[in-house]
């Protein structure tokens, strides 16, 4: 299966580590994506003010790049992304005026009409491929190992969009069973990681993440697994301020969901880029005997 | 806290305002609670965000002018999902960035005064999803 997909920026630079496992994955199982020709930046947060229509043009335009390949359907990873487009694409199509102004105002580009579906790569997974395929595609299970999934909030909220239920979502912990991993259920798996305030108000994320590891680390787990960018920067690198703020904190990797494929499906370590990590996976794949 | 009512207030500029930015009717909320309760950042806030949705309904602009609650939403949409009345309450909250931001000079954040340290370390996702909600 082909399926255009759009990166956004991060993935281009400090998250390649989510963007190569998650293509090499996707491989595997059939899937190709194929990173849309010209894209631009979504904006990265959906704009949630009724008369803010120029930021509405940003993801609007790469649904728009969607269609000019050809396809109905765009695939993201980073978690942001995916809820920014899909809720822009929302917006167009409820309001028929606006619709209209924003074609108007895009001069250069074919008029929309709001027909392109953002997915994210787990729901393909789910609903496409099956946790069964998934499960047929590992070489190497990865037995043993403790993960908590971690939502986060963009790929669930709010409800019209969300990829999956959104106080108690699974997708995730049923992709870890698949690969073989023993899923740590965790109360703050969809509890907000901080976001934006990491840049202004460290202390704020510091706090978030304090809790949320804390309590993986409370119920056992020994790796936590995400997809988004903005989560994964203050789960991991923001677990040296952490130590810096409460003593006594123990430091714990954090890895993207495919990475952890990539490592089941026992692809070259080079798409895994583990050495982006601020805290290094390495010697507990290891001793895992999951990597050599 | 000292509040001042008066029809002028309740159906003044403001509460226009806010409502039409957010898409909101703020006259919905019922003061359950529910999104004080669950909002992952309200340890940090001066101001409760059930109790923003109060301020704004009453018309109470100065005050919130003051309150930090607005700039310390992480805008999870936890308590937009959760509110019985169906309040889009992250949506009140940009809509009150928004009175600041669209006034001159108000930005809470300046992209220009950002330390090149802290820029090399950030990905781009948090420095522009900041910037997108603390300036202009
Ligand atoms: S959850 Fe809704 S009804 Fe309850 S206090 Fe908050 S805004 Fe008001
Ligand atoms: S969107 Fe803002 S106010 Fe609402 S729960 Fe999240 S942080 Fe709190």
């Amino acid at each position: 299966m082909k399926i255009p997909y759009y990166p956004g920026c991060t993935l281009k630079t400090k998250a390649k580590d989510l963007e190569d496992s998650a293509i090499a994955a996707a491989k595997v199982l059939g899937v190709e994506m194929e990173e849309l020709p010209q894209w631009n930046c979504c904006g990265t947060v959906y704009s949630l003010s009724t008369d803010d229509l120029i930021h509405q043009i940003g993801p609007i335009r790469n649904l728009i790049r969607a269609k000019e390949q050809g396809s109905d359907r765009l695939v993201t990873l980073c978690s942001m992304c995916y809820n920014t487009l899909k809720r822009a694409n929302e917006f167009f199509l409820a309001d028929e005026e606006k619709r209209d102004r924003i074609n108007r105002y895009m001069d250069e580009e074919m008029d929309y009409a709001g027909d392109v579906t953002v997915v994210h790569l787990l729901e393909i997974l789910r609903d496409e491929i099956g946790m069964d395929k998934v499960k047929a595609a590992v070489k190497k299970p990865l037995t043993g190992l403790k993960v908590s999934p971690y939502y986060g909030c963009m790929l669930l909220r709010p409800a019209s969009i969300g990829i999956d239920d959104m106080e108690r979502p699974t997708v995730m912990e049923d992709l870890l069973r698949a690969l073989g991993a023993e899923v740590i259920d965790d109360p703050y798996k969809t509890e907000c990681c901080g976001a934006y305030q990491t840049v202004n108000r460290k202390d704020v994320v510091v706090t978030c993440v304090h809790s949320i590891l804390t309590s993986a680390q409370g119920n056992g787990a020994e790796v936590v697994a995400l997809s988004c960018p903005l989560c994964d920067f203050n789960l991991d690198n923001r677990q040296k301020d952490i130590q810096q703020a409460y003593a006594g904190f123990h430091t714990m990797p954090v890895l993207y969901f495919t990475q952890l494929m990539a490592i089941a499906f026992d692809l070259d370590e080079s798409v895994c880029r583990f050495e982006l990590s601020s805290q290094d996976p390495r010697p507990l794949l290891k001793s895992k005997g999951l990597i050599a | 806290m000292k509040i001042r009512l008066s029809r002028d207030r309740v159906r003044g500029e403001f509460v226009k305002r806010v409502e039409m930015i957010s898409g909101q009717d703020l006259l919905q909320c019922y003061q359950c609670g529910k999104c004080s309760a669950g909002c992952p950042a309200a340890f940090e806030m001066d101001i409760l965000p059930s109790h923003v949705i109060r301020l704004a309904q009453m018309g109470q602009g100065e005050e919130l002018a003051k309150a930090n609650s607005y700039w310390i939403c992480l805008s999870c949409q936890t308590c937009t999902v959760r509110c019985p009345r169906g309040v889009d309450i992250a949506k009140i909250m940009e809509a009150l960035r928004l009175v600041t931001l669209r006034q001159k000079n108000r930005n809470k954040v300046e992209a220009t005064a950002l330390p090149m340290e802290l820029l090399v370390e950030l990905p781009q996702i948090a420095i522009v999803s900041n910037l997108r909600k603390m300036s202009g």
